[in-house]
């Protein structure tokens, strides 16, 4: 069942289109990430969600039901910020309890402590926020953003100022959290490890477009056009004649990651090295394949390259993506 | 739409159209214009001494407060020890001593007998020039401090790095970015000396004067209202082209990243010593008036005692007043009540309507618009306004010419524009979001009006409060015109007090200044218990 329908939504800011004519629909339950580079007008989308923009065109639905014109506060959405807009002159518990009081829901500190529990914040209830570490300060935002059980969680680049280390581990929180909860929530974000880790679909939205959705796995192995596979972290993308060299079995171009060109003894490609930088678990080279051209690779650790060294690779399938249509597509225009 | 409304109709009634009117009459001859006054009064030997005095007088106490403010500020906001907040206060407090008590705290210390008596200074140029520095060196050091306070340290440090000196630091790295604070807090104090009133009124004698001075003459004395508006349009140009230089510079400060105060502050290191050294000298500069006035106030013709303060119970000699000085302290105190309000309602009004971001470029100018016409009665002439109110609030619909809300009225405008630099920037500081977060949440507007934007102000508003009440106890300009021959305020009797000697008079004037200058300091130790850094910044 359709909960949140967005059509055709256009928004402009001084005449330039943030948002072009997009489209997306999100299910009851699910998790919608929206993927994109900076810039690309992910957030004015959420935004424009929200009801905090504007539309110049298009409208938003609920249900079926027409929203646009709706008042933010009359939505029963809520939003989480990068940064989590915390209210600094409340603690960690008035801060969750503030839909609650709006609300006029009872019991209220039981709920602030099942939501703290929920967040794995026990016993903060009395901190002041400013108190509080970025990890901490979103997670409480995301209590308050559960605090009144909203129809739709909005969830702005959620873990975007956070470390490596804190953004994959609160991702699986957060996707746990999700489904625990039932909530349907559309989720924007630049990065595609969190992406993925948290939602059910994405959609990948490029200079104010949505140019292609799916389920992760499949936007991943099958990303539609050689800009999607770029964004993905493919470094090459191959036309149909160099393609079929390197996966035999291609209907049209590919694209490649690092990881799909593998310099190894008695490989059944010759290729010449062009440079070779260290990594952690070997080396990133760049090589030249006869036929093919320039190509990124990796070595292993035991194996010292220099420029000019002439070396046999494989091609790994697994970071070999096939560009096209896949059944749940919208072409770029 | 309430909320521009309010402020904008009090402004344009108990404003703009005094101040047009008394301009006004100036221009304007049996109705057509007549723009012959101005070559007639702007070739008068005396004007042309006086505006020159003017300027030159303001200039030389800018320079003066700039070169003294610097060193403080950097001692009371990039330094950490211990006392450093109630330092602050001291230096803030001359701001809002009244205009009389610092005239006559003056004259204590500078006339024979007084602590610096032999340095024969009573009634010179460079009496008043102490004075103006007195009052004004507080602006300097708040305005240039709060923005200092937030500089990242780290710039500087990158530069010392880099292989610059310590004096080239200073001049490449930091002044450049205090220039924008110390162009705001210099227009401002510009404004305030050229336009001072009470201070030079009470130390410069028939010798020295400002516009100001000469426009209260000029109505009051010589009824000559055409050269006293004359000069009320001169003031206007001056002070609307320094108060475009002060936004303009506030604007530019704004767009400074600020960094959390706590990694700015550093131990007091050897290096600091100078400055530090002009800190202490200009407190001992600071606390001599004040300690000469209080000292002063306790001699009476029988040796030590509290007779002057005793004498504040009757009402002087040759029947000098009309009431006791204590019924004025009451007066002054339900006065300032009633104008602390108005001040505060219409400066919180407009501040939330001008710290908005509407889309549209339009709106955006005419809220620039409007947030610098609330800065004119800064700078505009008080007499000027008082005198306007007297020629435009006694018709209707507005005859007020004999209502007691004149005063707290008059009063409110002066304390405006500083309520609305206090609050003002706390609103702007406020991100967007916080609004949008609170919206999202199901608040509705009024709502989130309450839950972000008042109780993050509410703070600051209780500091506007404070500061605005010690500046209406103290305002003596526009209620010199105003006050009803019956109900004084503690000023308008200290200053009556002066201008007739004899008797008890002088020290009952002495007495009642300390106990005015207690008040305000009283306030002034509360408010600054808030910790709100905007406060008296510009």
């Amino acid at each position: 069942m359709i909960a949140l329908s967005a059509e055709s939504v256009t928004v402009s800011f001084d005449g330039t289109r943030a948002v072009d004519d997009v489209t997306i629909d999100v299910t009851a339950g699910e998790v919608l990430g929206i993927l994109g580079p900076s810039g690309g007008g992910k957030s004015t989308l959420l935004r424009a969600i929200a009801g905090l923009e504007r539309l110049d065109a298009g409208r938003v639905s609920w249900h079926g039901d027409d929203i646009t014109a709706l008042p933010v506060h009359r939505r029963g959405f809520a939003l989480m910020f990068q940064d989590g807009q915390l209210f600094p002159h409340r603690t960690v518990a008035q801060n969750i309890a503030y839909p609650l009081r709006i609300a006029g829901i009872a019991d209220q500190p039981a709920r602030v402590g099942g939501l703290l529990d929920l967040v794995g914040l026990a016993g903060f209830g009395d901190r002041r926020v400013t108190e509080l570490s970025g990890g901490e300060q979103q997670r409480v935002a995301l209590a308050r953003s559960l605090a009144a059980k909203p129809r739709l969680l909005l969830l702005d680049e959620p873990l975007s100022a956070l470390d490596r280390e804190l953004r994959e581990r609160l991702a699986g929180d957060l996707r746990r959290i999700l489904v625990e909860t039932g909530t349907t929530a559309v989720f924007v974000t630049h990065d595609q490890d969190e992406a993925f880790a948290v939602s059910d679909r994405v959609a990948v939205m490029i200079a104010g477009r949505v140019v292609q959705s799916g389920t992760p796995a499949d936007v991943w192995r099958r990303p539609a056009t050689a800009q999607i596979a770029r964004f993905l972290g493919y470094t090459t993308v191959l036309d149909p004649h160099a393609a079929r060299r390197v996966d035999p079995g291609a209907p049209g171009a590919v694209a490649l990651r690092a990881a799909a060109v593998v310099v190894t003894d008695g490989g059944p490609v010759t290729a010449t090295v062009v440079r070779s930088t260290p990594a952690v678990d070997g080396a990133r080279v760049r090589l030249v394949v006869p036929g093919i051209g320039e190509l990124d690779g990796v070595a292993g650790a035991g194996i010292p390259l220099a420029a000019g060294d002439v070396v046999t690779v494989r091609f790994d399938a697994a970071g070999i993506a096939r560009l096209g249509a896949t059944a749940e597509m919208e072409v770029p225009v | 739409m309430l909320g521009a409304g309010v402020p904008l109709a009090f402004v344009g009634i108990f404003f703009a159209w005094p101040v047009l009117a008394m301009v006004g009459r100036g221009l304007f001859v049996d109705g057509t214009l007549d723009l012959g006054g101005f070559g007639d009064v702007l070739t008068r030997p005396r004007t042309l001494r006086l505006v020159a005095l003017t300027i030159g007088q303001a200039a030389l106490a800018s320079v003066i407060c700039v070169l003294l403010g610097l060193p403080i500020a950097h001692v009371l906001y990039r330094l950490r020890f211990r006392g450093r907040w109630m330092l602050r206060a001291l230096v803030v407090l001359p701001f809002v001593l009244p205009t009389v008590v610092v005239g006559v705290a003056f004259r204590t210390l500078l006339r024979d007998g007084g602590l610096l008596g032999g340095l024969r200074l009573d009634g010179t140029f460079a009496a008043i020039m102490l004075a103006l520095v007195f009052f004004n060196v507080a602006v300097v050091v708040r305005t240039v401090g709060n923005t200092w306070e937030g500089l990242d340290s780290r710039q500087e440090e990158a530069a010392r790095v880099l292989g610059a000196g310590p004096v080239r630091v200073w001049f490449s790295v930091t002044l450049p970015r205090l220039a924008p604070a110390i162009t705001s807090a210099a227009s401002i104090v510009f404004l305030f000396c050229s336009t001072a009133f009470g201070v030079v009124l009470v130390l410069g004698g028939s010798r020295f004067g400002t516009i100001e001075t000469e426009i209260y003459l000029l109505t009051t004395q010589f009824l000559d209202l055409r050269a006293a508006s004359v000069l009320s349009v001169m003031q206007l140009v001056v002070v609307v082209a320094l108060l475009l230089l002060a936004a303009r510079a506030r604007g530019r400060r704004t767009a400074q990243r600020r960094v959390d105060a706590a990694n700015a502050v550093h131990a007091p290191r050897l290096g600091d010593a100078p400055a530090i050294a002009v800190t202490l000298l200009v407190a001992v500069f600071l606390a001599l008036p004040i300690v000469s006035l209080v000292l002063r106030s306790l001699q009476t013709a029988d040796g030590w005692g509290l007779g002057n303060y005793i004498a504040l119970g009757g009402t002087g000699s040759r029947n000098a007043l009309v009431v006791p000085v204590w019924v004025a302290l009451g007066n002054s105190l339900q006065v300032a009540v009633q104008a602390t309000l108005i001040a505060v309602v219409i400066g919180l009004a407009a501040s939330l309507v001008i710290s908005r971001r509407p889309r549209s470029l339009g709106l955006r100018r005419a809220l620039a618009g409007f947030d610098g016409a609330l800065m004119l009665p800064l700078g505009v002439s008080a007499v000027t306004v008082g005198f306007g109110f007297l020629i435009t609030l006694n018709q209707p619909p507005f005859d007020l010419r004999s209502s007691p809300v004149l005063v707290p009225i008059a009063q409110a405008l002066v304390a405006l524009p500083l309520v609305v630099r206090t609050i003002l920037p706390v609103l702007t500081g406020i991100d967007g979001r916080l609004r949008e977060s609170a919206a999202v949440l199901g608040s509705p507007p009024w709502r989130v009006l309450r839950d972000v934007d008042l109780a993050i102000v509410a703070r600051p508003v209780l500091a506007a409060s404070g500061f605005a009440f010690a500046v209406a106890l103290g305002e003596f300009g526009a209620t010199s015109f105003l006050s009803r021959p019956d109900r004084p305020t503690l000023p308008v009797v200290i200053f009556r007090l002066i201008g007739l000697p004899g008797g008890d008079n002088f020290g009952m004037a002495l007495a009642a200044s300390v106990v005015l200058a207690a008040v305000t300091v009283g306030i002034i130790a509360l408010v600054e218990r808030l910790r709100v850094g905007t406060m008296g910044a510009f």
